[in-house]
Order: structure tokens, then C-alpha cells, then sequence
């Protein structure tokens, strides 16, 4: 029974502020205690650098850092030596653009969608312009999904690598990421997912999805900013030539500048990592495979049925992903530019997020520019929702503009 | 203090004005004329994408127009800035500027220049939206230095 009212106990933030109403997790999420303890403890009790340490908290930093690894392992279902630590998915993404870049040439085709969020597209243009590879986009429904016979017919010999989220940011679109990854694949294709919008939501296992790179975010699961895990197959990660450089990544180098990498995961962790957030993330980690993963999918599509149910009965609001059943819930007030809305729902304590979500290019697929995005995590509620579409009703241009006077 | 000033102390009043300049904003359409000096706003956030136009001919201000996709307080403060400095001298506009910024920026002020800017007195409480009542005005101050440039 998954007691929602006692895991908000859990989060200092639903209990320091009971005045708000938070409906902005996909942006970011609320910490468990459990998490700041984590990172306390650090802090207060066992602070030294990792790696190379001859002294008892260096060794006990060392272990706690590495043994995140051993907990995303469990989490995603990989090898605790494929779990790579970034500072969060949008460098999860470029090392993994960055690296397969080299590994491409002219007129070599990089598929994706069109709903893609800016981190997963930005690196594979400057692929475009520095290499002269092309992109190639398969098309989307208007709520956003790709489906497997498009999917299908946009697939040709010159696809090198798929790339795309498994659930969109602005639409909340659950791609089928089994099938496409076995349809690459068959083309001799590599498959890249960013999760950062649906491993904090759902159950992730990298070997059943059967994808070689995937990346996503700390601090939208719970635990600290910072910090990001980029996932590969263990022999794509030891051919892959890091972006970074420098202290902790190399076995030796001589004057002559040859250089010899550690082996992954190492390889790709130039520089004194983010060790607090690390510890924190495992401790997030932890938090969610205690709470379930499965009962966590379970509550949250539940509660975005009800959330859907409630919100498409009013008529002052235009619902853009009805049928889709997880992510955000996504709207427009009509004759209310988002950034208006959300500034009231905003002098209501109520934050949601407005703007094009960083997908520019999904405008012409459903028709605007604009949208707010209300996102739920697992510590909502249905009071919560009967609270927000109460000031949902409300949100007209006249209460939109009188917030300033 | 006159007809006009008292009546622009009324929230609702200046509450009408912001939508009126929202829903009907002034000169909202840009010129084919390459009189016209003009200055995109994107950069600032994902959201507001505005262009301004001024026509400045002898250190006078002919025609200010713009065009874009952007909030209700970036499209009316933009709106009523193109009402205000047509006509205007470079000079003149300088001053109200300086006003405007000084305003939204919680600092001291004359409002009787700002006329119906007035409206965005309170901005200034919400920090996030300072942006929004400025981007048509700073694009102007650009397009008044430029213009003060070209005549060096
Ligand atoms: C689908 C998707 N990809 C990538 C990102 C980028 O995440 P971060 O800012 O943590 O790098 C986000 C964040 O909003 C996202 O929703």
C-alpha cells in the first residue's frame, strides 16, 4: 500500500512549506531526508577527496562514492563499471554525442524526433557542423508519440544512431523504446535514450530495453543537483574517447603527451567529482527502490488519471496530452500567454513551469509555442490536484494582469 | 495633480491599460522600408521573441513600431513605449527611458513623464518580470545609440 501521507513526511520541503503547491518535478524534485543525511554525513563526518586515499576517511569517501555505482547498478539493471557519474544528463549527452562523433563520418545519419529536448539535439548539431553528419527526425502524433511503423519507414542503412528520450518533457510521450531499439539494432544502428523524464518515474532496465547508451539526472529523482549517470554498454564505454582530460582519468602520461586512460568508467571522470552528490544520488536511489518503482508507476498514473479527468472539464483551459498516460499534464488558459498563467497560479503559491519547454521544434507538431506544464512526482496528492484546478478555473487575462497591482 | 495624473492612479485604470495595449497593441507591424533600423529580442529566455523598429531621422524619433510573440507585460510596456517616444527627440527619449528603467528597477523616478507606463510601477515585485517590461525598451535604447553612432 503505497501511504502517500507518511512519505511526505519523509520530504522537509512538503513539511516546511505546506503553502505550496508543487507541480513543477519535471523541471526539478523535492529531497527526501534521507538524501540530505547522506550528503551531511559527508560533510560532517568523512570529507577527504576520492581515489588514492591512505587514510580512514578517504577510504570510507572512496567506498561511499563507488558504492553508488553498485546502487544505480541495481537500479538500471547494468554493471556497477557501466554506471559513468556527470555532473547531469545534458553531459551525459554531449560525452555520449562527443564520442560516438568521432566514431562517425560524412553523410552518416543520426534518427531522432521531433520532440526532443535541447540537450539531446544540441550536441548532435554540432555534430552536423563540425563532421558533416546529418539528422534525420521521425515524425510524432500530435501528443507527441513515435510510433513504431513511422519509426519503422524513417529507418534506413545510413542510420548510424538513434537518439530519444523514452518519456518527452513537454508532452509526457512514452516512446516505445524496446521496439525502435530492436529495429536499430537490426541496422547495425546504436540506440541512445535520455531518460531524465522517465527513470525518476517508472522501472529502468537497460538490459531488457536492450539500449547502449542511456542518460539522466540526479536531481530529478530525488537527489542532489550536480550530478548525472551516463550508462553504456561496457565495451562501447572502453572504445569511447572521453570529452574531459586531466587528473583522475589517466594511468600515466609522458612529456611527449601520450597518455594512457584508466579503464571506464574512470576514463570519463576528469577532476575531483561532485562526491557529496554522488553519495546523495545513491541515497536517492535507495529512497525509490525502497518506495518501489513499480508502485511509484502505479500511483503517479493514477493520479494523472484523475488530474486529466479534472482538468479537461474546464472550459478556460485547452489540454494538450489527454490520452497520454505519464508526464506532465500539459495546458494553455485560453487567451492567456503561458508566462501570464503561470505568474498568477504563481501569486497563488502554485508553481508550474511555462514556456516552450526547451523543444522548440515541437510547435508545428501540436500547434504552439507556449504551454504550461503541470508534473507530478509520487509525493502529490488528489488534494493537491482539487487544489490546483480550483485556481486552474481562475486563470483568466484580467487576474493574470492584476497580480501586479 | 491633474485630471489625467489622478485617474492613472486608479489599479483598475492602469490594470485596463495593460490589456487594452495586450489585446490591441500600438504599431504592432513591422515596416518594409529601409529607413527602418531594427533589433530582434530573443536571447533573453525561451519565451519572448520580439522585433523593434525605429525610424530616426535628425536626432528625432519618426516611427517606432515591433512585432513578435511575447507575454502580456512584455507586449503592452512595448506597445505604450512606441506611443510614447514617436515624435520624440533622441534626447527626450533618453530621459523617459532613464525614468522607465529607473522605475522598474524600484528606484527614484518621475512619473508624470511616463504617462501611461505608469502602469508597470510594480513590476519591480516580480523579480522575473522585470525582463518582460523592459525588452521592448532596451531594444529602443539600442536602436537610439546605434542611430547616435551612425551620426558621429
Ligand atoms: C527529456 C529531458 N532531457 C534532458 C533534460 C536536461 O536535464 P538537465 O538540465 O538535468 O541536464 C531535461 C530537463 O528538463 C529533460 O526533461
Amino acid at each position: 500500500m503505497f501511504d502517500v501521507e507518511k512519505i511526505r513526511q519523509d520530504f522537509p520541503m512538503l513539511r516546511n512549506r505546506p503553502d505550496l503547491l508543487y507541480f513543477d518535478n519535471a523541471a526539478t524534485t523535492y529531497k527526501p531526508q534521507a538524501v540530505i543525511d547522506a550528503v551531511c554525513e559527508f560533510w560532517t563526518g568523512y570529507t577527504s577527496n576520492v581515489e588514492r586515499g591512505d587514510y580512514e576517511t578517504a577510504v570510507k569517501a572512496d567506498r561511499a562514492y563507488d558504492h553508488t555505482r553498485e546502487i544505480i547498478g541495481r537500479f538500471i539493471n547494468c554493471d556497477p563499471k557501466e554506471v559513468v557519474f556527470t555532473a547531469n544528463i545534458s553531459h551525459s549527452l554531449n560525452q555520449i554525442a562527443f564520442g560516438i562523433g568521432r566514431w562517425l563520418k560524412e553523410g552518416d545519419v543520426v534518427l531522432t524526433t521531433e520532440a526532443e529536448h535541447a540537450s539531446n539535439l544540441l550536441p548532435w548539431f554540432r555534430l552536423q557542423e563540425d563532421k558533416g553528419i546529418k539528422i534525420e527526425y521521425v515524425p510524432v502524433d500530435r501528443q507527441g508519440v513515435c510510433h513504431i511503423e513511422d519509426f519503422k519507414k524513417a529507418m534506413h542503412d545510413g542510420v548510424r544512431v538513434v537518439t530519444m528520450a523514452h518519456v518527452t518533457n513537454v508532452l509526457g510521450s512514452l516512446q516505445p523504446i524496446k521496439e525502435i531499439a530492436a529495429v536499430a539494432h537490426e541496422y547495425g544502428a546504436l540506440m541512445v535514450v535520455d531518460g531524465a523524464q522517465s527513470v525518476p518515474h517508472r522501472p529502468t532496465d537497460v538490459k531488457e530495453l536492450d539500449v547502449d547508451f542511456l542518460g539522466f539526472s540526479s536531481h530529478k529523482m530525488c537527489g542532489p543537483d550536480g550530478v548525472g549517470v551516463l550508462y553504456g554498454r561496457y565495451d562501447l564505454l572502453q572504445k569511447m574517447d572521453p570529452i574531459f582530460l586531466g587528473g583522475g582519468m589517466n594511468a600515466r602520461f609522458q612529456p611527449d603527451g601520450s597518455i594512457i586512460y584508466k579503464d571506464a568508467p574512470q576514463k570519463f571522470e576528469a577532476g575531483t567529482p561532485n562526491i557529496e552528490g554522488v553519495i546523495g544520488l545513491g541515497a536517492a536511489a535507495e529512497y525509490l527502490m525502497n518506495l518501489g518503482m513499480e508502485n511509484i508507476q502505479a500511483y503517479e498514473k493514477e493520479l494523472r488519471a484523475y488530474f486529466a479527468e479534472k482538468i479537461r472539464k474546464l472550459d478556460n483551459i485547452e489540454f494538450y496530452n489527454p490520452d497520454n498516460v505519464s508526464g506532465p499534464i500539459t495546458f494553455n488558459a485560453k487567451g492567456v500567454f503561458s508566462q501570464d498563467a503561470a505568474g498568477y497560479l504563481g501569486s497563488k503559491n502554485i508553481c508550474v513551469r511555462s514556456g516552450n519547454h526547451c523543444a522548440k521544434i515541437l510547435h508545428e507538431v501540436i500547434g504552439t509555442d507556449q504551454t504550461l506544464r503541470a508534473s507530478l512526482y509520487f509525493y502529490n496528492t488528489k488534494e493537491e490536484v482539487d487544489r490546483f484546478i480550483e485556481a486552474a478555473k481562475d486563470i483568466t487575462l484580467e487576474n493574470a494582469i492584476g497580480i501586479f497591482f | 495633480m491633474s485630471n489625467t495624473n489622478s485617474l492613472l492612479a486608479d489599479p483598475e485604470i492602469l490594470r485596463e491599460l495593460i490589456m487594452d495595449h495586450y489585446q490591441y497593441p500600438h504599431h504592432h507591424k513591422l515596416k518594409e522600408d529601409d529607413r527602418y533600423m531594427m533589433k530582434h529580442m530573443a536571447s533573453d529566455s525561451c519565451i519572448d521573441d520580439i522585433k523593434v523598429q525605429a525610424r530616426i531621422e535628425n536626432g528625432i524619433i519618426e516611427d517606432v513600431c515591433f512585432d513578435g510573440v511575447a507575454c502580456t507585460i512584455s507586449t503592452a510596456s512595448t506597445s505604450m513605449m512606441t506611443e510614447l517616444l514617436r515624435g520624440k527627440t533622441t534626447a527626450e527619449a533618453k530621459e523617459i527611458m532613464n525614468n522607465y528603467f529607473n522605475m522598474v528597477d524600484a528606484k527614484e523616478y518621475d512619473g508624470d513623464i511616463l504617462e501611461e507606463a505608469i502602469a508597470f510601477k510594480n513590476v519591480y515585485r516580480q523579480a522575473n518580470r522585470i525582463k518582460c517590461a523592459t525588452i521592448g525598451w532596451r531594444a529602443m535604447q539600442e536602436l537610439i545609440e546605434e542611430s547616435e553612432k551612425g551620426n558621429e
